[in-house]
Protein backbone atom coordinates (compact mmCIF):
# COMPACT_ATOMS: atom_id res chain seq x y z
CA UNK A 1 0.00 0.00 0.00
CA UNK A 2 2.74 2.81 -0.84
CA UNK A 3 1.45 5.85 -1.89
CA UNK A 4 2.93 7.34 -5.42
CA UNK A 5 6.59 9.43 -4.88
CA UNK A 6 6.12 12.72 -4.49
CA UNK A 7 10.00 14.10 -3.86
CA UNK A 8 8.70 14.72 -0.19
CA UNK A 9 9.71 17.38 2.01
CA UNK A 10 13.65 15.59 1.77
CA UNK A 11 16.24 16.55 -0.80
CA UNK A 12 16.93 13.56 -2.24
CA UNK A 13 13.93 12.09 -4.94
CA UNK A 14 13.66 8.80 -5.04
CA UNK A 15 14.12 6.74 -8.67
CA UNK A 16 10.48 5.52 -9.44
CA UNK A 17 12.60 2.57 -11.60
CA UNK A 18 13.67 1.04 -8.43
CA UNK A 19 11.87 3.00 -5.31
CA UNK A 20 13.81 2.99 -2.02
CA UNK A 21 12.77 0.32 0.59
CA UNK A 22 10.39 1.93 3.03
CA UNK A 23 11.84 3.48 6.29
CA UNK A 24 9.20 1.60 7.96
CA UNK A 25 7.22 -0.91 7.30
CA UNK A 26 3.88 -2.99 8.60
CA UNK A 27 2.44 -5.39 7.38
CA UNK A 28 -0.56 -7.29 9.51
CA UNK A 29 -0.33 -5.66 12.70
CA UNK A 30 -2.85 -6.51 15.18
CA UNK A 31 -3.51 -5.71 18.17
CA UNK A 32 -6.40 -6.27 20.84
CA UNK A 33 -7.29 -4.84 24.16
CA UNK A 34 -9.51 -7.64 26.04
CA UNK A 35 -12.53 -8.26 23.85
CA UNK A 36 -11.84 -5.09 21.65
CA UNK A 37 -9.63 -5.53 18.14
CA UNK A 38 -7.86 -2.28 17.81
CA UNK A 39 -5.77 -2.81 15.28
CA UNK A 40 -6.82 -5.51 12.93
CA UNK A 41 -4.48 -6.34 10.15
CA UNK A 42 -2.49 -3.22 9.39
CA UNK A 43 -0.17 -2.88 6.29
CA UNK A 44 1.68 0.30 5.61
CA UNK A 45 4.82 1.29 4.03
CA UNK A 46 6.20 4.98 5.20
CA UNK A 47 8.81 6.42 3.05
CA UNK A 48 12.08 7.63 3.63
CA UNK A 49 12.55 11.24 4.22
CA UNK A 50 8.95 12.05 3.38
CA UNK A 51 6.16 13.02 6.01
CA UNK A 52 3.36 9.99 6.34
CA UNK A 53 -0.03 11.07 7.79
CA UNK A 54 -2.66 8.58 9.76
CA UNK A 55 -5.78 10.08 9.24
CA UNK A 56 -8.80 8.68 11.82
CA UNK A 57 -11.44 8.95 14.29
CA UNK A 58 -10.98 8.96 18.21
CA UNK A 59 -10.61 4.95 18.73
CA UNK A 60 -9.91 4.25 14.92
CA UNK A 61 -6.33 3.05 16.25
CA UNK A 62 -3.90 5.79 15.46
CA UNK A 63 -1.95 5.67 18.89
CA UNK A 64 -1.60 2.12 19.53
CA UNK A 65 -0.31 2.11 15.87
CA UNK A 66 2.24 4.72 16.63
CA UNK A 67 3.20 2.83 20.23
CA UNK A 68 3.52 -0.31 18.49
CA UNK A 69 6.03 1.13 16.30
CA UNK A 70 7.74 2.70 18.70
CA UNK A 71 7.95 -0.51 20.96
CA UNK A 72 5.69 1.07 24.29
CA UNK A 73 2.88 -1.44 23.35
CA UNK A 74 3.86 -4.91 21.56
CA UNK A 75 1.81 -6.41 18.85
CA UNK A 76 -0.15 -9.53 19.43
CA UNK A 77 0.97 -10.28 15.75
CA UNK A 78 2.42 -8.33 12.26
CA UNK A 79 5.18 -7.24 11.40
CA UNK A 80 7.03 -3.80 12.73
CA UNK A 81 10.00 -3.33 10.32
CA UNK A 82 12.49 0.33 10.49
CA UNK A 83 15.00 0.48 8.03
CA UNK A 84 14.26 -3.16 7.12
CA UNK A 85 14.84 -4.52 10.64
CA UNK A 86 12.02 -6.55 12.47
CA UNK A 87 12.01 -4.94 15.62
CA UNK A 88 10.25 -7.83 17.25
CA UNK A 89 13.78 -9.93 16.84
CA UNK A 90 16.02 -7.00 18.16
CA UNK A 91 18.59 -6.95 21.21
CA UNK A 92 17.93 -4.59 23.92
CA UNK A 93 21.09 -2.64 22.32
CA UNK A 94 19.94 -2.69 18.74
CA UNK A 95 16.24 -1.65 19.56
CA UNK A 96 17.92 1.28 21.75
CA UNK A 97 19.86 2.74 19.20
CA UNK A 98 16.72 2.95 17.10
CA UNK A 99 15.26 5.07 19.50
CA UNK A 100 18.35 7.03 19.25
CA UNK A 101 17.58 7.99 16.42
CA UNK A 102 13.72 8.70 16.63
CA UNK A 103 12.24 11.61 18.56
CA UNK A 104 8.32 11.94 19.42
CA UNK A 105 6.27 14.78 20.26
CA UNK A 106 3.42 13.48 22.64
CA UNK A 107 0.00 14.69 22.16
CA UNK A 108 -0.25 16.51 25.82
CA UNK A 109 3.49 17.46 25.53
CA UNK A 110 4.48 15.10 28.01
CA UNK A 111 6.97 17.66 29.35
CA UNK A 112 8.68 16.33 32.86
CA UNK A 113 7.70 18.70 35.69
CA UNK A 114 10.32 18.27 37.94
CA UNK A 115 12.68 19.56 35.52
CA UNK A 116 13.23 22.95 33.82
CA UNK A 117 12.41 23.56 30.16
CA UNK A 118 16.15 23.19 29.19
CA UNK A 119 16.72 19.77 30.94
CA UNK A 120 13.64 18.81 29.01
CA UNK A 121 14.74 19.66 25.87
CA UNK A 122 17.94 18.18 26.23
CA UNK A 123 16.81 14.93 28.11
CA UNK A 124 18.44 12.79 25.72
CA UNK A 125 21.15 14.27 25.12
CA UNK A 126 22.13 14.59 29.09
CA UNK A 127 21.09 10.87 29.88
CA UNK A 128 23.25 9.68 27.48
CA UNK A 129 26.08 11.92 28.63
CA UNK A 130 26.67 13.03 24.88
CA UNK A 131 26.77 17.08 26.17
CA UNK A 132 28.14 18.53 29.42
CA UNK A 133 25.27 20.45 31.43
CA UNK A 134 26.90 22.93 30.68
CA UNK A 135 26.88 22.35 27.53
CA UNK A 136 23.21 21.27 27.28
CA UNK A 137 22.21 24.57 27.96
CA UNK A 138 23.42 25.79 24.34
CA UNK A 139 21.85 23.03 22.70
CA UNK A 140 19.01 24.14 24.41
CA UNK A 141 18.55 27.50 23.20
CA UNK A 142 19.78 26.41 19.62
CA UNK A 143 16.56 23.72 20.15
CA UNK A 144 14.19 26.38 21.57
CA UNK A 145 14.99 28.71 18.61
CA UNK A 146 14.57 26.77 16.36
CA UNK A 147 10.77 26.63 17.54
CA UNK A 148 10.64 30.50 17.88
CA UNK A 149 11.34 30.74 21.75
CA UNK A 150 14.20 32.50 23.39
CA UNK A 151 16.45 31.06 25.24
CA UNK A 152 15.14 32.21 28.53
CA UNK A 153 12.29 30.28 28.41
CA UNK A 154 15.06 27.30 29.34
CA UNK A 155 14.79 28.66 32.64
CA UNK A 156 11.13 28.36 32.89
CA UNK A 157 9.33 25.19 34.17
CA UNK A 158 6.71 23.57 32.43
CA UNK A 159 4.11 24.72 34.40
CA UNK A 160 4.53 27.78 33.61
CA UNK A 161 4.26 27.86 29.96
CA UNK A 162 0.80 28.21 27.63
CA UNK A 163 -0.30 25.27 25.95
CA UNK A 164 1.41 26.24 22.54
CA UNK A 165 4.48 27.17 24.46
CA UNK A 166 4.54 23.52 25.77
CA UNK A 167 4.20 22.11 22.74
CA UNK A 168 6.77 24.02 21.69
CA UNK A 169 9.37 22.90 23.87
CA UNK A 170 8.17 19.53 23.30
CA UNK A 171 8.63 19.39 19.70
CA UNK A 172 12.32 21.57 20.70
CA UNK A 173 12.84 18.21 22.68
CA UNK A 174 11.90 16.09 20.05
CA UNK A 175 14.42 17.27 17.46
CA UNK A 176 17.15 18.26 20.05
CA UNK A 177 18.86 14.67 19.49
CA UNK A 178 18.44 15.54 15.46
CA UNK A 179 16.51 12.18 14.94
CA UNK A 180 16.13 10.84 11.60
CA UNK A 181 12.59 9.46 11.96
CA UNK A 182 10.37 12.25 13.95
CA UNK A 183 7.16 10.77 15.27
CA UNK A 184 3.80 13.37 15.96
CA UNK A 185 0.54 12.13 18.12
CA UNK A 186 -1.82 14.76 17.26
CA UNK A 187 0.50 17.63 17.25
CA UNK A 188 -2.35 20.57 16.59
CA UNK A 189 -4.95 19.00 19.32
CA UNK A 190 -6.59 21.83 22.02
CA UNK A 191 -4.40 24.46 20.01
CA UNK A 192 -6.66 27.32 18.52
CA UNK A 193 -6.32 27.39 14.92
CA UNK A 194 -3.77 29.99 14.70
CA UNK A 195 -1.17 28.42 16.93
CA UNK A 196 -2.09 25.08 15.00
CA UNK A 197 -0.59 26.52 11.89
CA UNK A 198 2.30 27.84 13.56
CA UNK A 199 3.32 24.34 15.12
CA UNK A 200 2.82 22.61 11.59
CA UNK A 201 4.90 25.44 10.35
CA UNK A 202 7.67 24.06 13.27
CA UNK A 203 6.62 21.26 11.99
CA UNK A 204 7.31 20.88 8.09
CA UNK A 205 10.40 22.99 8.79
CA UNK A 206 12.33 21.10 11.46
CA UNK A 207 11.54 17.92 9.08
CA UNK A 208 12.77 19.49 6.17
CA UNK A 209 15.46 20.69 8.08
CA UNK A 210 17.22 17.35 9.81
CA UNK A 211 16.05 15.65 6.32
CA UNK A 212 14.30 13.08 8.52
CA UNK A 213 11.18 10.68 7.73
CA UNK A 214 8.04 12.04 9.65
CA UNK A 215 5.26 9.89 10.88
CA UNK A 216 2.26 12.25 12.45
CA UNK A 217 -1.26 10.94 13.65
CA UNK A 218 -4.09 13.50 13.17
CA UNK A 219 -7.90 14.03 13.16
CA UNK A 220 -7.85 17.69 11.99
CA UNK A 221 -7.56 17.65 8.13
CA UNK A 222 -6.03 21.26 7.69
CA UNK A 223 -2.67 19.77 9.62
CA UNK A 224 -2.86 16.66 7.82
CA UNK A 225 -2.49 18.79 4.59
CA UNK A 226 0.12 20.76 5.94
CA UNK A 227 2.60 18.24 7.60
CA UNK A 228 1.59 15.45 5.08
CA UNK A 229 3.69 14.10 1.49
CA UNK A 230 1.34 11.43 2.04
CA UNK A 231 -1.34 10.44 3.71
CA UNK A 232 -3.41 6.96 5.30
CA UNK A 233 -6.98 6.92 6.97
CA UNK A 234 -7.02 4.00 9.36
CA UNK A 235 -10.79 2.76 10.14
CA UNK A 236 -11.67 0.12 12.64
CA UNK A 237 -7.89 -0.84 12.56
CA UNK A 238 -7.34 -1.18 9.18
CA UNK A 239 -6.16 1.12 6.93
CA UNK A 240 -8.66 2.07 4.27
CA UNK A 241 -7.05 3.98 2.10
CA UNK A 242 -3.16 5.42 0.97
CA UNK A 243 -2.47 8.39 -1.07
CA UNK A 244 -0.91 12.08 -1.22
CA UNK A 245 -2.14 14.04 0.96
CA UNK A 246 -3.10 16.86 -0.98
CA UNK A 247 -5.68 14.73 -2.61
CA UNK A 248 -7.65 14.97 0.79
CA UNK A 249 -11.27 15.74 0.45
CA UNK A 250 -11.25 14.99 -3.24
CA UNK A 251 -9.65 11.09 -3.15
CA UNK A 252 -12.69 9.59 -4.47
CA UNK A 253 -12.70 6.96 -1.61
CA UNK A 254 -16.11 7.88 0.52
CA UNK A 255 -15.08 7.50 3.78
CA UNK A 256 -11.82 9.76 3.42
CA UNK A 257 -14.07 12.51 1.37
CA UNK A 258 -16.69 11.79 4.42
CA UNK A 259 -13.97 12.64 7.29
CA UNK A 260 -12.04 15.23 5.22
CA UNK A 261 -15.21 16.96 4.59
CA UNK A 262 -16.61 16.35 8.19
CA UNK A 263 -20.22 15.02 6.59
CA UNK A 264 -22.35 13.39 9.16
CA UNK A 265 -23.72 11.25 6.67
CA UNK A 266 -21.14 8.59 4.84
CA UNK A 267 -20.00 5.03 5.22
CA UNK A 268 -18.66 5.66 8.74
CA UNK A 269 -21.02 6.02 10.94
CA UNK A 270 -20.82 7.01 14.40
CA UNK A 271 -21.67 4.31 17.28
CA UNK A 272 -23.64 6.39 19.72
CA UNK A 273 -25.30 5.00 22.61
CA UNK A 274 -28.90 5.37 23.20
CA UNK B 1 -23.50 -28.08 47.86
CA UNK B 2 -23.33 -24.93 45.35
CA UNK B 3 -22.65 -22.62 47.93
CA UNK B 4 -19.80 -24.37 49.76
CA UNK B 5 -18.34 -24.51 45.92
CA UNK B 6 -19.00 -20.85 45.38
CA UNK B 7 -16.98 -20.49 48.48
CA UNK B 8 -14.15 -22.03 47.60
CA UNK B 9 -14.09 -20.85 44.27
CA UNK B 10 -14.42 -17.17 45.83
CA UNK B 11 -11.48 -18.07 48.28
CA UNK B 12 -9.74 -20.07 44.87
CA UNK B 13 -9.90 -16.90 43.05
CA UNK B 14 -8.53 -14.57 46.10
CA UNK B 15 -5.87 -16.70 46.63
CA UNK B 16 -4.65 -16.72 42.65
CA UNK B 17 -5.40 -12.82 42.29
CA UNK B 18 -3.13 -12.20 45.88
CA UNK B 19 0.04 -14.84 44.62
CA UNK B 20 -0.49 -12.65 41.05
CA UNK B 21 0.16 -9.55 42.60
CA UNK B 22 2.95 -11.24 44.46
CA UNK B 23 4.36 -12.33 41.44
CA UNK B 24 4.22 -8.28 39.86
CA UNK B 25 5.63 -6.98 42.40
CA UNK B 26 8.54 -9.13 43.14
CA UNK B 27 9.56 -9.00 39.16
CA UNK B 28 9.00 -5.26 39.19
CA UNK B 29 11.42 -5.69 42.24
CA UNK B 30 13.85 -7.45 40.42
CA UNK B 31 13.73 -5.63 37.31
CA UNK B 32 13.87 -2.17 39.36
CA UNK B 33 17.29 -3.97 41.37
CA UNK B 34 18.82 -5.30 38.00
CA UNK B 35 18.99 -2.11 36.84
CA UNK B 36 21.26 -1.38 39.74
CA UNK B 37 24.22 -3.80 38.21
CA UNK B 38 24.29 -1.83 34.83
CA UNK B 39 25.04 1.92 33.91
CA UNK B 40 24.25 4.70 33.89
CA UNK B 41 23.45 4.97 37.31
CA UNK B 42 20.83 8.71 37.81
CA UNK B 43 23.40 10.00 40.98
CA UNK B 44 21.20 13.65 40.57
CA UNK B 45 17.76 11.35 40.99
CA UNK B 46 19.13 9.34 43.82
CA UNK B 47 20.34 12.47 45.30
CA UNK B 48 17.24 14.34 45.01
CA UNK B 49 15.03 11.44 46.42
CA UNK B 50 17.57 10.82 49.72
CA UNK B 51 17.16 14.43 50.76
CA UNK B 52 13.51 14.24 50.44
CA UNK B 53 13.18 10.84 52.71
CA UNK B 54 15.85 11.59 55.04
CA UNK B 55 15.69 15.59 55.62
CA UNK B 56 12.16 16.25 54.58
CA UNK B 57 10.79 13.68 56.55
CA UNK B 58 13.30 14.68 59.69
CA UNK B 59 10.62 16.90 61.69
CA UNK B 60 7.44 14.39 61.19
CA UNK B 61 9.71 11.30 62.51
CA UNK B 62 11.31 13.50 64.96
CA UNK B 63 8.05 14.35 66.56
CA UNK B 64 6.31 11.40 66.08
CA UNK B 65 9.50 9.61 68.11
CA UNK B 66 9.88 12.58 70.86
CA UNK B 67 6.12 12.12 71.63
CA UNK B 68 5.92 8.49 71.86
CA UNK B 69 8.76 8.09 74.06
CA UNK B 70 7.53 10.55 76.38
CA UNK B 71 3.59 9.14 76.32
CA UNK B 72 5.72 5.35 76.89
CA UNK B 73 7.50 6.85 79.95
CA UNK B 74 4.28 7.91 81.16
CA UNK B 75 1.74 5.35 80.71
CA UNK B 76 4.83 2.45 81.98
CA UNK B 77 4.89 4.77 84.97
CA UNK B 78 1.57 4.11 85.29
CA UNK B 79 1.33 0.41 84.92
CA UNK B 80 4.77 -0.38 86.70
CA UNK B 81 4.03 1.79 89.65
CA UNK B 82 1.59 -0.98 90.57
CA UNK B 83 4.21 -3.49 91.34
CA UNK B 84 7.08 -0.90 92.53
CA UNK B 85 8.70 -1.64 89.44
CA UNK B 86 9.14 2.13 88.24
CA UNK B 87 13.12 1.53 88.00
CA UNK B 88 12.09 -0.32 84.63
CA UNK B 89 10.58 2.54 83.09
CA UNK B 90 14.04 3.58 81.64
CA UNK B 91 14.67 0.22 80.45
CA UNK B 92 11.44 -0.42 78.71
CA UNK B 93 11.45 2.94 76.79
CA UNK B 94 15.07 3.06 75.19
CA UNK B 95 14.56 -1.22 74.13
CA UNK B 96 11.08 -0.18 73.25
CA UNK B 97 12.24 2.58 70.64
CA UNK B 98 15.56 0.90 69.48
CA UNK B 99 13.99 -2.49 68.50
CA UNK B 100 10.10 -1.42 67.69
CA UNK B 101 8.61 1.89 67.84
CA UNK B 102 11.56 3.94 66.05
CA UNK B 103 11.26 1.92 63.03
CA UNK B 104 8.20 0.69 63.00
CA UNK B 105 6.82 4.63 63.42
CA UNK B 106 8.85 6.18 61.52
CA UNK B 107 7.88 3.74 58.78
CA UNK B 108 4.99 4.69 59.02
CA UNK B 109 5.21 7.98 58.77
CA UNK B 110 7.40 7.82 56.12
CA UNK B 111 5.02 5.76 54.15
CA UNK B 112 2.18 8.20 54.78
CA UNK B 113 4.57 10.96 53.51
CA UNK B 114 7.19 9.16 51.00
CA UNK B 115 4.90 6.13 49.71
CA UNK B 116 2.45 8.50 48.46
CA UNK B 117 4.36 11.05 47.01
CA UNK B 118 6.48 8.37 44.90
CA UNK B 119 2.80 7.00 43.67
CA UNK B 120 1.03 10.28 42.89
CA UNK B 121 4.31 11.58 41.09
CA UNK B 122 5.13 8.41 39.15
CA UNK B 123 1.17 7.68 38.40
CA UNK B 124 0.61 11.07 37.12
CA UNK B 125 3.87 10.68 34.83
CA UNK B 126 2.37 7.22 33.44
CA UNK B 127 -1.24 8.87 32.83
CA UNK B 128 0.30 12.24 31.34
CA UNK B 129 2.54 10.23 28.84
CA UNK B 130 5.67 11.03 30.67
CA UNK B 131 6.82 7.21 31.36
CA UNK B 132 6.13 6.72 27.36
CA UNK B 133 7.97 9.74 27.18
CA UNK B 134 10.97 8.32 28.99
CA UNK B 135 11.24 5.27 26.70
CA UNK B 136 11.31 7.53 23.69
CA UNK B 137 14.13 9.50 24.87
CA UNK B 138 16.27 6.58 25.01
CA UNK B 139 15.95 5.92 28.87
CA UNK B 140 14.22 2.90 30.41
CA UNK B 141 11.93 4.32 33.23
CA UNK B 142 13.11 1.92 35.81
CA UNK B 143 16.34 2.64 35.56
CA UNK B 144 15.63 6.23 35.70
CA UNK B 145 12.27 6.50 37.81
CA UNK B 146 12.81 3.44 40.29
CA UNK B 147 16.01 2.47 40.77
CA UNK B 148 17.38 5.43 42.57
CA UNK B 149 13.75 5.92 44.79
CA UNK B 150 14.47 1.83 46.08
CA UNK B 151 18.39 2.65 47.35
CA UNK B 152 17.49 6.33 48.44
CA UNK B 153 14.72 5.00 50.31
CA UNK B 154 16.73 2.06 51.62
CA UNK B 155 19.82 4.09 52.85
CA UNK B 156 17.96 7.14 54.36
CA UNK B 157 15.49 5.21 56.33
CA UNK B 158 18.31 3.95 58.73
CA UNK B 159 19.25 7.68 59.10
CA UNK B 160 15.57 8.43 60.02
CA UNK B 161 15.80 6.01 62.43
CA UNK B 162 19.06 7.08 63.94
CA UNK B 163 17.04 10.06 65.00
CA UNK B 164 13.96 8.92 65.84
CA UNK B 165 15.78 6.27 68.44
CA UNK B 166 17.46 9.22 70.32
CA UNK B 167 14.62 11.69 70.49
CA UNK B 168 12.40 9.02 71.27
CA UNK B 169 14.93 7.94 74.20
CA UNK B 170 14.98 11.72 75.06
CA UNK B 171 11.23 11.97 75.25
CA UNK B 172 11.43 9.24 77.86
CA UNK B 173 13.94 10.17 79.63
CA UNK B 174 12.57 14.17 80.20
CA UNK B 175 9.56 12.72 81.31
CA UNK B 176 11.23 10.64 83.53
CA UNK B 177 13.30 13.45 85.22
CA UNK B 178 11.17 16.58 84.72
CA UNK B 179 7.62 15.00 85.47
CA UNK B 180 8.11 11.88 87.59
CA UNK B 181 10.95 12.53 89.87
CA UNK B 182 14.14 10.00 88.43
CA UNK B 183 17.72 11.00 89.03
CA UNK B 184 19.06 12.00 85.88
CA UNK B 185 22.33 10.39 86.12
CA UNK B 186 20.25 6.71 87.27
CA UNK B 187 18.17 7.34 84.34
CA UNK B 188 20.65 7.81 81.84
CA UNK B 189 22.63 4.59 83.40
CA UNK B 190 19.80 2.55 83.42
CA UNK B 191 19.28 2.97 79.79
CA UNK B 192 22.89 2.66 78.68
CA UNK B 193 23.03 -0.81 80.65
CA UNK B 194 20.22 -2.75 79.03
CA UNK B 195 21.39 -1.62 75.62
CA UNK B 196 22.94 -3.92 73.71
CA UNK B 197 24.09 -3.40 70.45
CA UNK B 198 22.10 -5.88 68.52
CA UNK B 199 18.75 -3.63 70.11
CA UNK B 200 20.13 -0.86 67.62
CA UNK B 201 21.28 -3.46 64.87
CA UNK B 202 17.87 -4.37 64.22
CA UNK B 203 16.00 -1.39 64.40
CA UNK B 204 18.38 -0.22 61.89
CA UNK B 205 18.11 -3.49 59.44
CA UNK B 206 14.49 -3.08 60.01
CA UNK B 207 14.41 0.71 58.67
CA UNK B 208 16.49 0.02 55.48
CA UNK B 209 14.06 -3.03 54.79
CA UNK B 210 10.50 -1.04 55.61
CA UNK B 211 12.25 1.91 53.52
CA UNK B 212 13.14 -0.54 50.32
CA UNK B 213 9.12 -1.97 50.71
CA UNK B 214 7.68 1.24 51.23
CA UNK B 215 9.92 2.76 48.18
CA UNK B 216 8.94 -0.13 46.39
CA UNK B 217 5.28 -0.29 47.09
CA UNK B 218 5.38 3.34 45.56
CA UNK B 219 6.37 2.74 42.33
CA UNK B 220 5.20 0.00 41.77
CA UNK B 221 1.47 1.48 43.04
CA UNK B 222 2.21 4.50 40.43
CA UNK B 223 3.70 2.34 37.97
CA UNK B 224 0.32 0.31 37.66
CA UNK B 225 -1.90 2.94 37.97
CA UNK B 226 -4.05 3.74 34.98
CA UNK B 227 -7.35 5.88 34.06
CA UNK B 228 -6.30 9.71 34.94
CA UNK B 229 -7.21 11.58 38.20
CA UNK B 230 -9.04 8.73 40.30
CA UNK B 231 -6.36 6.14 38.91
CA UNK B 232 -3.54 8.00 40.66
CA UNK B 233 -5.77 8.60 43.89
CA UNK B 234 -6.18 5.20 44.31
CA UNK B 235 -2.84 4.02 43.44
CA UNK B 236 -1.62 6.78 45.97
CA UNK B 237 -4.21 5.17 48.91
CA UNK B 238 -3.06 1.59 47.44
CA UNK B 239 0.55 2.67 48.04
CA UNK B 240 0.57 3.69 51.60
CA UNK B 241 -1.98 0.82 52.88
CA UNK B 242 -0.11 -1.75 51.30
CA UNK B 243 3.20 -0.40 52.50
CA UNK B 244 2.00 -0.17 56.31
CA UNK B 245 0.40 -3.83 56.51
CA UNK B 246 3.87 -5.20 55.34
CA UNK B 247 5.43 -3.16 57.47
CA UNK B 248 3.75 -4.36 60.71
CA UNK B 249 4.16 -7.99 59.48
CA UNK B 250 8.02 -8.01 58.21
CA UNK B 251 8.34 -5.94 61.58
CA UNK B 252 6.91 -9.55 63.14
CA UNK B 253 9.08 -11.84 60.85
CA UNK B 254 12.07 -9.86 61.83
CA UNK B 255 11.39 -9.49 65.02
CA UNK B 256 10.97 -13.50 65.20
CA UNK B 257 14.17 -13.54 63.08
CA UNK B 258 16.37 -11.67 65.80
CA UNK B 259 15.16 -12.35 69.11
CA UNK B 260 13.77 -15.54 69.40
Amino acid sequence: MSAPDRGGHGPERESAAQPAPPKIRLRGLRKAFGSKQVLDGVDLDVRARHSMVILGGSGSGKSVTIKCILGLITPDEGLVEVDGQDVSKLSRRDRAAIMDRTGMLFQNGALFDSLPVWENVTFKLLAQKRVTRTAARDVAAEALAQVGLAASVGDLSPSELSGGMQKRVALARAIAAKPDIVFFDEPTTGLDPIMGAVIDGLIVDVVERLGATAFSITHDMASARRIGDDAAMIHKGRIVWNGAADSLGHTGNAMVDQFANGEREGPIQMELRK
Amino acid sequence: MTATLDFVAFIGRAVLAALRVVGEVSLFAIEALSHLLRPPFFWRQFTRHFVEVAYFSLPVVALTALFTGMVLALQSYVGFARFNAESAIASVVVLSVTRELGPVLAGLMVAGRIGAAMAAEIGTMRVTDQVDALTTLSTDPMKYLVAPRLVAATLAMPLLVVVADVLGVMGGYLIGTLKLGFVAETYIVNSWSVLEPMDVISGLVKAAVFGFVIALMGCWCGYASKGGAQGVGQATTRAVVSASILILALDYALTAAFFS
